[in-house]
């Protein structure tokens, strides 16, 4: 068994984690993936990370948050004015579908607003999360490529519903560029995860490396870069990737 | 030098090498960010469209930069050239 496999399938199953990865190879710095149990799956060795510990509380989170908010709405009284906790709900799921009836049309956006609002919330809800001590869920690439892939599969599957047997066709419009045409199609979920991965880990690596190396001087002012890396930067990577999933799923729709 | 130490040390040099890849979107960025500063000046009514195509632009030219940085971060943490010793 090579050495690629053995990296691409411990990059795939369990992100950054194992014996032959080590991102935290002293105590004082620690911005990796660390393992906590491991288990065994069909001969497998895997082991159960950070990165499902923290994506358990997220989901939790958003889960308690969903409950409670599904009570409200049931709750709400259509005769008096809404309460602050029902304007905010209703000021998100307006602003999403606003957001989708602009950026995919008025005929379909409506369709997609439950998937665009869902990876919205997960998303930052994952990347907010280095606010509160947990390791980002978002900077395991097994975490962002499998939103990639997705977005990838709702990209084609309307792709063919839109277009039909068109859809494969585009590709080889120009005969002479059909291998670029087919690498651009295999490049875009790699690229959206990339994206999402890495300006999420280097800010945790900056933040491992200031708590780590620095650790007794960093009392208070660590917290603008906080809000630099976690609340700015994660916001913007979630309305990119958001944006993104919507501009090349609507890109389907145009050619009808 | 042990052969490993050898490797340690040239993929530490290459991880540095790898982050010059963050001239490109930084300079990119920077240009995508000036006239979009430029477009408010002179329309201050479309702020919210020049933003959100503004951040979208900067966030497609800084993948390139973020290959760089995947490149580093393999060359550091999961380094695939150990292997072949």
């Amino acid at each position: 068994m090579g050495n690629g496999s053995c990296l691409l399938s411990s990059l795939l199953s369990t992100g950054f984690a194992g014996q032959t990865i080590q991102f935290s190879s002293k105590d004082d710095v620690t911005f990796g993936v660390d393992g906590f149990l491991q288990y065994e799956l069909f001969g497998q060795k895997l082991w159960l990370t950070t990165t499902h510990i923290a994506m358990l509380i997220v989901i939790l989170a958003l889960v308690v948050f969903a409950l409670i908010a599904n009570r409200v709405i049931k709750r709400a009284d259509p005769e008096k004015a809404p309460g602050p906790f029902l304007n905010v709900i209703e000021y998100m799921v307006e602003s999403i579908d606003n957001l989708t009836k602009a950026n995919m049309g008025e005929k379909h956006g409506g369709k997609f607003s439950n998937y665009i609002g869902t990876i919205f919330c997960f998303i930052l809800v994952a990347n907010v999360a280095g606010l509160f001590g947990l390791r980002p869920p978002t900077a395991d690439y097994g975490v962002t490529f499998g939103l990639a892939l997705i977005t990838f599969i709702l990209i084609h599957y309307n792709g063919f519903k839109y277009q039909k047997m068109a859809h494969i066709t585009n590709l080889f419009k120009p005969v002479l560029l059909t291998p670029i045409n087919i690498i651009g199609e295999l490049a875009t979920p790699l690229s959206m995860s990339l994206r999402l991965f890495g300006n999420v880990l280097s800010g945790t690596v900056m933040m491992g490396l200031i708590y780590g190396l620095i650790g007794k001087f960093a009392i208070v002012w660590p917290s603008f870069l906080h809000g630099y890396f976690d609340v700015f930067s994660g916001a913007i990577q979630t309305y990119v990737f958001a944006m993104l999933t919507m501009v090349f799923i609507s890109n389907n729709f145009e050619e009808e | 030098m042990t052969d490993k130490g050898l490797i340690l040390a040239c993929s530490a040099i290459g991880a540095g090498l790898a982050m010059i890849a963050g001239i490109g979107p930084g300079v990119g960025q920077g240009i995508a960010a000036g006239h979009g500063a430029s477009a408010v000046g002179r329309n201050p009514g479309a702020k919210g469209t020049i933003m959100s195509t503004m951040l979208l632009g900067q966030a497609v030219a800084e993948t390139t930069g973020l290959y760089g940085f995947a490149v580093a971060i393999i060359l550091l943490f999961a380094n695939p050239l150990i292997g072949r010793l």
